[in-house]
């Protein structure tokens, strides 16, 4: 494979000069796209996204000896990375604008088709069992199915949700960073969750009983 | 008593703060007789260690294990 042309100058020359772990530029771009990924779902600007990417993969390789192997290296370039975006999300301090986080006829909207008037479940919405969750993290295609639910999230409760739990940030972390009230977080999150866990269970837990 | 759309919210809840004595034990009483919420619960813990498995460990399925 190629990957010139793709590969960023510095990176290139930082990865021809040592083991190789860093003259695999397979490899390397691969990390790279998958990083780029992460962060652009997290970030929601492609340029933003990108000078992470670069700032944490340089950082990274710098010290890209002292790791043993791919799996090594990758955890810890994903630590960098999600530390870079924890700051620049940090500095894009209230860029949401809160009117637009939560309209509350959507909202309502979103619940009637979950529970009924009494707020209890509708019956076709009701939770199932999921079949031993753990098994599918060592599946591919599940990653694929959990991607594709992330995406269908609308924009801010993916952004709030992802904050929360990929970067790891606390509730307060969120709250000041994009200007909402604890108890709007706690809102959007649970929207979030619920979205998402329907979304899991309609496509992937209990999604027939094909195997996969 | 609680109904399903407030014990989810604080199923969801508890994974930002921790619950206060008297809503831990409706949601108990709250369980024990709705398997949806019950679900839902278990589920929220399963979303947790999906999401830190993506970010830690997932990114791995593109690739081969190392050699």
């Amino acid at each position: 494979m190629s990957q010139g042309e793709t590969m960023p100058e510095v990176v290139r020359s930082a990865a021809s000069e040592s083991s190789s772990l860093l003259a695999d530029t397979g490899f390397l771009e691969s990390l790279r796209r998958q990083m780029l990924k992460f962060a652009t779902l997290q970030l929601s600007d492609a340029n933003l996204a990108e000078d992470a990417v670069q700032e944490a993969l340089i950082g990274a390789l710098r010290n890209a000896r002292t790791f043993a192997g791919r799996a090594a290296l990758k955890t810890w370039v994903f630590a960098i990375l999600k530390n870079k975006i924890a700051d620049i999300l940090r500095q894009k301090q209230r860029t949401i604008d809160a009117s637009s986080l939560l309209r509350e006829d959507e909202e309502e909207e979103d619940f009637s088709s979950l529970f009924n008037q009494k707020g209890f479940w509708q019956a076709d919405q009701r939770p199932g069992a999921w079949p031993h969750p753990e098994e599918a993290l060592r599946e591919g295609e599940f990653w694929l199915v959990f991607e594709t639910c992330l995406e269908n999230l609308p924009g801010n409760q993916a952004r709030v949700f992802m904050m929360r739990e990929f970067v790891e940030l606390d509730s307060q972390e969120i709250c000041e960073t994009v200007g909402l009230s604890i108890s709007n977080l706690h809102v959007m999150l649970h929207r979030a969750r619920l979205r998402l866990r329907e979304c899991l269970e309609d496509r992937w837990f209990l999604a027939g009983e094909q195997p996969c | 008593m609680l109904n399903c759309r407030e014990v989810t919210r604080l199923l969801s809840e508890s994974q930002e703060r921790t619950l206060g004595l008297s809503e831990r034990l409706s949601l108990k009483v709250h369980v024990l007789i709705c398997s949806g919420c019950r679900n839902f619960g278990k589920q929220m813990d399963a979303l947790r260690q999906i999401t830190r498995a993506y970010v830690k460990g997932a990114n791995e399925r593109q690739d081969k294990p190392d050699d």
